[in-house]
């Protein structure tokens, strides 16, 4: 009677793993970030095209911001770019742009070909700020909040969907009249993301 | 044949993307040399993630490398290095990732699995031990089954 049993169950169990293992094949080299909740680290970067101009996290802070990582070697920063341009049109929130392992002239040269949404791009040419990021494949985006906490992250090229439901959401729940308190949703942390 | 030569060109692509890591790093010691290989083996490579940060050759690997040749030389610990990473890329950079919390399901269900199989080989052992000796002698068996086939 268990016996019979046996191989039914082994089955069901082999099934259900399966199906879990097909609904997440698509995001299953997409990790989640361990800085989601924690502050953006601390850095100290040209901006691009003005070496002579550094800027320090703190000079970020004070309203919340979008941190785009891309480079002009990357094809998805490309595929993502009409997007960027459009939210920045919006005037939603500010994109700063974290020029990744590029050459300054590149860069220049591709935001002058594609445009430039970025309300101020950083060159970290070694990509050794980019490790503090954690970032392993541009394009990347950081959400952090007012006062420097990274809230979300995503990574690949962003979709129209994660722009209203992850970051456009997300600021409207920031929106003036709103406790400080609102800023930090632990909940959201361990969200969806696994 | 222009399938296999398009499989070959392909297979040289990813080779060429992920493989042969040669730049020179010179290190003080022969310690820290062969801590250093110790530990890139056990370091994932974020990019190409079924792949160790020593035979990675993807940039990222390379910065990795590089970072874990200075923390070494400026006298961090194996473990000063390993939770450095482990801060911005989370467990998925240790091979062998700590038991405990999202990770646990990874060590038991090998286990699991291993006592799981055990059961059903104890099980069908029994099973075959029990049914001879209604029947006659345990070995006698294989040999009627013989001849039930030779009446066919």
């Amino acid at each position: 009677m268990i016996g019979r049993l046996i191989p039914i169950l082994a089955f069901l169990l082999l099934g259900v793993l399966l199906a879990v293992g097909l609904t997440i094949a698509d995001r299953k080299t997409e990790l989640p970030s361990p800085l989601i909740g924690k502050p953006m680290p601390d850095f100290s970067l040209p901006v691009l095209g003005q070496n002579e101009l550094v800027m320090t996290r703190s000079d970020l802070l004070g309203e919340p911001f979008l941190l785009n990582v891309w480079a002009s070697w990357c094809v998805t920063c490309r595929v993502e770019h009409p997007l960027i341009e459009k939210l920045a049109a919006s005037g939603e929130l500010r994109i700063v742009g974290l020029n990744y392992r590029d050459q300054p002239e590149d860069a220049l040269a591709w935001l002058q070909q594609f445009g430039n949404p970025y309300a101020l791009n950083l060159a970290d040419v070694s990509g050794r700020t980019a490790i503090d990021f954690g970032v392993y494949a541009a394009p990347e985006t950081f959400l952090v909040d007012a006062d420097g906490t990274i809230v979300f992250k995503h990574i690949g090229a962003l979709t129209e969907e994660v722009i209203a439901e992850e970051i456009l959401s997300r600021l409207d729940e920031w929106k003036p009249g709103d406790q400080v308190a609102m800023y930090i949703k632990p909940a959201r942390s361990t969200g969806p993301s696994e | 044949m222009r399938i296999r030569g398009w499989l070959f060109t392909g297979l040289l692509v990813l080779v060429n993307t992920c493989f042969g890591s040669a730049e020179p790093l010179l290190f003080s010691s022969e310690e820290l040399e062969q801590r250093y290989l110790e530990l890139t083996q056990e370091l994932r490579c974020l990019v190409c993630q079924n792949q160790n940060l020593a035979d990675s050759d993807a940039p990222l690997a390379q910065d990795l490398r590089q970072e874990i040749h200075t923390m070494l030389e400026s006298g961090q610990s194996n473990s000063q290095i390993k939770s450095f990473l482990v801060d911005r890329y989370g467990d998925f950079v240790l091979y062998r990732p700590p038991v405990g919390g999202n990770t646990l399901m990874l060590w038991l269900v090998p286990l699991l699995l291993l006592i799981a199989g055990a059961g059903v080989v104890f099980a069908v052992v029994r099973r075959y031990n029990r049914l001879p000796a209604e029947e006659s002698a345990p070995t006698s068996r294989p040999a009627e089954l013989f001849a039930n086939e030779n009446k066919d």
